[in-house]
């Protein structure tokens, strides 16, 4: 068994979004991890805050950002336990932040410990 | 619509001493003319009713315990009503209070400058 | 109420009212970006981390870090190069970027925010959008619903509003002591209109019609709270707005149709609210201004006694007598031709009825026609009928059905 990164990346829904439609979201995504939990391959999640955040750069550098670089933000990360790519990819496919188009989820497996990797 | 002025005398030396109870019927006939002006959207301004004392002044500088002893009667008050004719006035007039204790009604329109 | 719905109704009114207060209305719609981005983020790290312990706490640290970002990011484009010490030091915790979200200044942003809001140069209609939006904390959703529109109506309305905001230079602060009865008088007004809005609303979401006529008195109540704003048409204002709700669940059948005065189940009145009324009205019994919500209040304390005594009625007619001489208006003047049938006879009722002469409404008829009723049966069916013409909702039409019915 291996664990899986999923990387929920979303444009900017607020301006659209009335609080009953973010109560349903959010518990779309507490039922989603209640599924994935169920079958005991819930690790952990969180959720990740755009304020205060700096990009450090080659250098040295800290700004600020990254702010109007890009489309998407990275609105949370989870790690799963699945068997292949195959099943972490499906666990994803019933990732909330899915319904809004241009929205993505990424799936990166986590590299082991064991020096194989 | 023009403003009109009703003007309210009486000869009020001649108006009998009033119980309490006449005193209060006396003013709930004036509220329910004045209510009823009001709910034709014709009231243009209340008005004030006048206390009975006065002082006239005169061109040689004399000045008199007033109003006018000279003429018995006295103005009671007034109030402005809005209508389209002096007809429409005097309609308006005709339920005032004061017709009844002997009094009357002077209606003039008011100039529109 | 869920949760996500019951805080963004409770503390983004807030949230919006600190913030704009910190930033002026140039930045408005960055303070409602601001306020919404705050809840989206609570929407996604609750779901996957669940919901915090104090979930109010939580907004607050969230919107303070994300307003301290913005301040922070603004001054850095205004002087163009940043800083060196906002290099070394942690820029966005510098005391200039705090925000302050304890209870005192959240309520007194607020009440600024009320007074910039209902403003003389902002017209009625937007002054009750606005205060929907960011005094009650109202979806645009429901907004367009409580005013039977639409979405984008809603959202024109309240952009040229908010550039008038910005136009005009609209301070957020309470006026000082020698303008304060005027700006009341408007700040008023509007609350009057927004629970006018909930109580004969023909929208049929009850709901949203309720929170309207609890926004306009929470809104009053903090008028109340406030020393400089607790004056007697405050007061009288507020005791009115009780008396009105306690009628609330009576008024409406399930349907959320009208149920006539006469017809009201009285246990359905609201007795905690109807001493409300009375505690306001008594606390409005100061001071020598009679304003128009003081006889409103006294007529609404009366239509709390439902035995039709003498004494009930003359004192409505007298307090519409009154009313009338302050501000005429067409439903004032066919209450007072009740008050007055009730008062001193159908007969002297008709002939004033008949000067009234508001021929486009329907409620004169009906009015003309309760008149004739046992008086001349025939003319009392013939008004009903010019009434039936005239009635525009099917609630209306089956109440003066019954009345002809009944001759």
């Amino acid at each position: 068994m291996d664990e899986y990164m999923l990387l929920l990346r979303h444009e900017d829904g607020s301006k659209i979004a009335s609080p009953e439609q973010m109560q349903v979201w959010m518990k779309q995504t507490m039922d989603w991890i209640g599924t994935i939990s169920a079958k005991g391959k819930f690790v952990k999640g969180t959720g990740l805050l755009f304020e205060g955040s700096k990009v450090v750069r080659w250098h040295g550098v800290v700004t600020d950002g990254p702010f109007g670089e890009i489309k998407e933000t990275l609105g949370g990360q989870m790690i799963v336990k699945a068997d292949s790519f195959e099943e972490a990819v499906e666990f994803a496919k019933g990732c909330p932040v899915l319904q809004g188009e241009g929205n993505s989820v990424e799936v990166r497996k986590i590299a082991k410990d064991d020096g194989v990797h | 619509m023009k403003d009109y002025l009703l003007v309210f005398r009486a000869d009020f030396s001649l108006m009998p001493n009033r119980t309490p109870e006449e005193m209060q019927a006396m003013s709930k006939r004036w509220m329910d003319w004045i209510g009823s002006i009001a709910a034709q959207n014709k009231l243009a301004g209340v008005g004030n009713r006048l206390e009975g004392t006065g002082r006239v002044l005169k061109g040689d500088s004399t000045i008199t315990n007033g109003p006018y002893a000279e003429i018995k009667e006295s103005i009671g008050g007034y109030s402005i009503v809005k209508a389209d004719s002096y007809e429409a006035a005097i309609e308006l007039a005709k339920g005032c209070p004061i017709l009844k204790q002997g009094g009357n009604v002077e209606v003039r329109e008011i100039s529109e400058n | 109420m869920e949760l996500i719905p019951h805080l963004f109704r409770t503390e983004y009114r807030k949230i919006i009212a600190v913030l704009c207060k910190r930033f002026g209305f140039d930045e408005i719609e960055t303070a409602e970006d601001i306020a919404s981005d705050t809840f989206m983020s609570a929407t996604q790290t609750w779901g996957l981390q669940g919901i915090p312990e104090h979930p109010v706490a939580w907004l607050y640290t969230v919107a303070k870090n994300k307003a301290r970002n913005f301040l922070h990011r603004q001054a850095t484009f205004n002087n163009k190069v940043i800083p060196e010490t906002a290099l070394r030091e942690n820029a966005s915790t510098l005391p200039e970027y705090e925000i302050d979200l304890s209870p005192q200044n959240i309520i007194d942003s607020q009440l600024q925010m009320m007074f910039a809001i209902c403003h003389p140069s902002i017209a009625p209609e937007a002054q009750i959008g606005l205060s929907l939006r960011i005094l009650c904390g109202f979806g645009i959703e429901e907004i367009a619903d409580a005013f039977l529109t639409k979405k984008e109506t809603i959202n024109k309305r309240l952009y040229r509003a908010k550039e008038k905001l910005r136009e005009e230079n609209i301070p957020i602060a309470l006026p000082g002591m020698a303008e304060i009865d005027d700006r009341l008088a408007i700040v008023l007004a509007t609350l009057y209109l927004l629970f006018s809005e909930g109580y004969y609303s023909i929208s049929n979401n009850r709901t949203v019609r309720k929170e309207l006529c609890f926004e306009a008195m929470r809104l009053c109540y903090m008028l109340v709270e406030n020393k400089h704003t607790n004056k007697p048409p405050v007061n009288a204002l507020l005791s009115l707005m009780c008396f009105h709700a306690s009628r609330f669940e009576a008024r409406l059948n399930r349907n959320g149709e009208m149920i006539l005065y006469e017809e009201q189940d009285t246990t359905l009145w609201d007795a905690d609210l109807i001493s409300k009324g009375g505690y306001f009205l008594n606390q409005s019994a100061t001071g020598t201004q009679l304003s128009r919500y003081h006889l409103e209040a006294a007529i609404a304390y009366w239509n709390t006694q439902k035995d039709d005594t003498k004494e009930k009625w003359e004192n409505i007619l007298q307090l519409y007598n009154q009313l009338l001489q302050i501000e005429y208006a067409p439903i004032a003047a066919l209450n007072r031709t009740f008050a007055l049938s009730k008062a001193n006879g159908k007969e002297e009722a008709i002939i004033e009825a008949e000067k009234l002469n508001l021929t486009n409404n329907h409620f004169y008829y009906t009015l003309l026609g309760e008149l004739y009723t046992g008086i001349d049966n025939t003319k009392a069916k013939q008004h009903f009928e010019k009434a039936l013409s005239l009635a525009k909702t099917l609630t209306d039409k089956q109440t003066i059905e019954k009345k002809i019915d009944k001759i």
